[in-house]
C-alpha cells in the first residue's frame, strides 16, 4: 500500500498520531487510474476539450471557406481528410465540429441536471400530491423515447444550437428526475434528517445541503453518462436533418451530406462518425471509472 | 397480483393521457401552422383566406383547442386516428400498413440482442479475465457507444457496395419474397440491436459476476454439482433480473433508433412516417404515433415488472 505509507505534508500532527490519515480523494484517485479504460477515456475527453478551445490555431483551413475549384477531393497531404461538395476541409469542420458538441452537451446537460434535480428532491421531500404529480409527468415523459421527444420539440422551434439544446434538455430531464427522487427519499429515512427537522431546520437547506450532497456522487456519474448519449442524440438529431442548420459545423449533419458521396468519398461520413464514437466512448469509459471508484459499496475491495 | 397488474394499468391509462395532452399542446403552441406548410408546399399556391377558413373547418383546426383534443380522444376510443392533413388519408390505415414493418424489424433485433447479449455477458463473467471477456467486454463497450446510423453507413458501404453480399437498403414483407427480406434485414436489425447487444452484454457480465459469489452458489459447488446445472439453474435466473430491466427500457430505445435506421436503410416503417410527418407538422400523424410509442413502452414496463415475480419468487406485488 503506497498511500498509507506516505507522509501527509503539512497534515495535523496530533490527528495523526491518533488515526492514520485515509485520504478519500487519493483513493478515489488511486481506483480510477487503476483501470487503463478509464484513463483512455479520460485522455479522448481531454484531446476533445482542447480540440474544442484552440480549434481555430489547430483547423488547417477555414471550415466555412468554400473552394470551388477543390471539390471532393480524396484526403492528401493538403486535405488530411479531403474536402466536402462545397469545397471544404473536412478535418477542420470535424475540429470544429467539437465546439457545437461541447456546447450542446455541456449546456443541454447542466440545464436539465438543475431542473431535473429540484423537482426531484421537491418531490421526494414534500411528497403527496407533489409527489404524484412531478412523478406521473416523468413516467409520461420517459414513455416517450428522448429521441423522438427532442425531434418534435427540434423540427416546431426549427433548427440551431439553442433550440436543440432545449430539445435535448427536455428529453433528457426524467432520468434526473426519477434518480434523484428515488435517492432523496432513500436518504430522508436518517435520523439526521430527522434530527435537522426537529431543531428547525428549512425545508430548503435540508434539501440543498442535507440531502443532496449526500447523493452526489451518483449524480456525477450519470450526468458524465449522459454528455455521451446527448452529444449521441445530438448527431443523431442532426444526422436527421433537424438538429444544427448549415453552415455550422455539426459531426451528425457531416455524415448525413457525405451519406450521399459514400461510393466516391466514404471518408465524408466515416470521419465524423468517428469523431462522434471517440467522444461518446471516452464520456462512457469515464463514467464507468467513476462509478467504480466513488461508489462505497466496493469500498476497502482494493 | 390481479389488484396490482389492475392498479399499474390505471397508472399506465394516466400516464398515457398525460402524454397525449404533453402532445398536443406542444404541437399547437409551438410555432408553425400545418395549413401554412401544406398550402406552401401545394403546386396551386393560389388559396384564397376563403379556401384556408374552408380547409380549417374541414380538419376541425378552426375549433377551440379543448374541443379538438375531444374530438381526437372520441375518435380514438372508436378506433379512428383521424386523417393526415399532408398526405390526405386515414391515419388508422397508414399506421397499420407502416407499424407491422417497424415490429419485424424492432422484435427481430430485440430478441437477437437479448439472447446474444446475455450469452456473450455469461461468458464473460464466467471465464472472467480470459481473451473471450476481454474481446467481448471492449466490444460491448464500442457497441455502446457507435452512433447507430453510422454504423449503417459503415456497412453499407462494406457489406453491400463494395463486397456485394446483401441488397444495399429497402424492404421487402416476408411474405412476399421472404430470401430477399431476410437477407435486406440483416443489417438494419443489426444496427437496430446494436446498443441493446452491447447493453445486456455489459449487464449480464456486471450481474453474473455478483451473483457467482454468492453462499448458494459456493454450496452449489460443494455439493459437486456441474458447471452447466449450476449456471442454468441458480446463476441465469438471478443474473437476468436486472437484465429485463434493461430489456423493458430497450423497447423504447428501438422506436428511437427506429427513426433513424429507417432513414438510413430506406425503409417505410413507422419511425419514416413519424419522421416525415413532424416535418411537416403533420398533427394527425404524430400525436397518434407518439401516443403508439408510448402506449407500448408502458405495456413493455408492466410486462417487465410482472416478470420480476417468476424470476425471482421473493418478490411480491402487494
Amino acid at each position: 500500500m503506497a498511500i498509507s505509507n506516505e507522509t501527509p505534508v503539512g497534515a495535523d500532527a496530533a490527528q495523526l498520531a491518533v488515526t492514520k490519515h485515509y485520504s478519500e480523494t487519493r483513493r478515489v484517485i488511486r481506483i480510477f487510474f487503476g483501470r487503463s479504460l478509464n484513463v483512455v477515456g479520460l485522455v479522448f475527453i481531454l484531446i476533445f476539450v482542447i480540440t474544442a478551445i484552440f480549434a481555430p490555431w489547430l483547423a488547417p483551413y477555414d471550415p466555412y471557406k468554400m473552394d470551388l475549384g477543390n471539390q471532393l477531393k480524396q484526403p492528401s497531404l493538403g486535405h488530411l481528410l479531403g474536402t466536402d461538395p462545397l469545397g471544404r476541409d473536412t478535418l477542420s469542420r470535424i475540429i470544429y465540429g467539437s465546439r457545437t458538441s461541447i456546447v450542446i452537451g455541456i449546456v443541454a446537460v447542466g440545464a436539465s441536471a438543475v431542473i431535473g434535480f429540484i423537482l426531484g428532491l421537491v418531490a421526494a421531500h414534500f411528497g403527496g400530491i407533489t409527489f404524484a404529480i412531478i412523478m406521473r409527468f416523468t413516467d409520461a415523459l420517459m414513455s416517450v423515447p428522448m429521441l423522438i421527444i427532442a425531434l418534435i420539440i427540434a423540427s416546431l422551434l426549427g433548427g440551431g444550437i439553442v433550440n436543440v439544446i432545449i430539445a435535448l434538455g427536455v428529453g433528457s430531464i426524467a432520468g434526473k428526475i426519477r434518480m434523484m427522487c428515488g435517492m432523496a427519499l432513500t436518504i430522508k429515512q436518517n435520523d439526521y434528517i430527522t434530527a435537522g427537522r426537529s431543531i428547525g431546520v428549512s425545508d430548503w437547506r435540508l434539501m440543498l445541503l442535507h440531502i443532496f450532497p449526500n447523493c452526489f456522487p451518483p449524480l456525477l456519474v450519470m450526468i458524465t453518462m449522459q454528455l455521451g448519449s446527448v452529444i449521441l442524440a445530438e448527431a443523431g438529431l442532426s444526422f436527421l436533418g433537424i438538429g444544427i442548420v448549415p453552415p455550422t459545423c455539426a459531426w451528425g449533419s457531416m455524415v448525413n451530406d457525405g451519406y450521399k458521396y459514400l461510393l466516391t468519398n466514404p471518408v465524408l461520413s466515416f470521419a465524423p462518425g468517428l469523431a462522434i464514437m471517440i467522444v461518446v466512448f471516452g464520456f462512457n469509459m469515464m463514467g464507468d471509472g467513476l462509478r467504480d471508484s466513488l461508489d462505497p459499496k466496493l469500498r476497502g475491495a482494493f | 397480483m390481479t389488484t396490482y397488474v389492475v392498479r399499474r394499468l390505471l397508472q399506465g391509462v394516466l400516464v398515457l393521457i398525460i402524454v397525449t395532452l404533453f402532445v398536443f399542446l406542444v404541437m399547437r403552441l409551438l410555432p408553425g401552422d400545418p395549413l401554412m406548410l401544406y398550402v406552401a408546399q401545394s403546386e396551386l399556391g393560389s388559396y384564397t383566406e376563403e379556401d384556408m377558413a374552408k380547409l380549417r373547418h374541414e380538419y376541425g383546426l378552426d375549433k377551440s383547442l379543448p374541443m379538438q383534443y375531444i374530438d381526437w380522444m372520441g375518435g380514438i376510443l372508436q378506433g379512428r386516428l383521424g386523417t393526415s392533413i399532408f398526405l390526405k388519408e386515414n391515419v388508422t390505415r397508414l399506421v397499420a400498413e407502416r407499424v407491422p414493418i417497424t415490429l419485424h424489424l424492432g422484435i427481430l433485433s430485440m430478441i437477437l440482442s437479448g439472447i446474444f447479449g446475455v450469452f456473450f455477458g455469461l461468458i464473460c463473467a464466467l471465464r472472467r479475465g480470459k481473451w473471450p471477456d476481454t474481446v467481448f467486454t471492449v466490444l460491448a463497450n464500442i457497441g455502446i457507444t457507435a452512433p447507430s446510423f453510422w454504423v449503417g453507413i459503415l456497412l453499407i458501404y462494406f457489406l453491400a457496395l463494395k463486397l456485394g453480399l446483401l441488397p444495399v437498403y429497402g424492404y421487402t414483407s416476408p411474405f412476399t419474397d421472404f430470401s430477399l427480406s431476410s437477407r435486406q434485414l440483416v443489417m438494419p436489425v443489426f444496427c437496430l440491436g446494436l446498443f441493446s447487444l452491447a447493453a445486456l452484454t455489459r449487464q449480464t457480465r456486471s450481474s453474473t459476476l455478483e451473483i457467482v459469489r454468492q453462499d448458494y452458489i459456493r454450496t452449489a459447488w460443494a455439493k459437486g454439482l456441474r458447471e452447466r446445472i449450476i449456471v442454468l439453474r441458480h446463476i441465469i435466473k438471478n443474473a437476468l433480473i436486472p437484465v429485463v430491466t434493461i430489456l423493458g427500457i430497450q423497447v423504447g430505445h428501438v422506436f428511437g433508433g427506429a427513426v433513424l435506421i429507417e432513414t438510413v436503410f430506406n425503409i417505410p416503417g413507422m419511425g419514416r412516417l413519424l419522421r416525415d410527418a413532424v416535418f411537416s407538422h403533420d398533427y394527425q400523424i404524430v400525436q397518434s404515433g407518439v401516443l403508439i410509442i408510448s402506449a407500448t413502452v408502458v405495456l413493455a414496463n408492466l410486462a417487465v415488472d410482472i416478470s420480476y415475480g417468476w424470476f425471482d419468487p421473493r418478490i411480491r406485488y402487494n
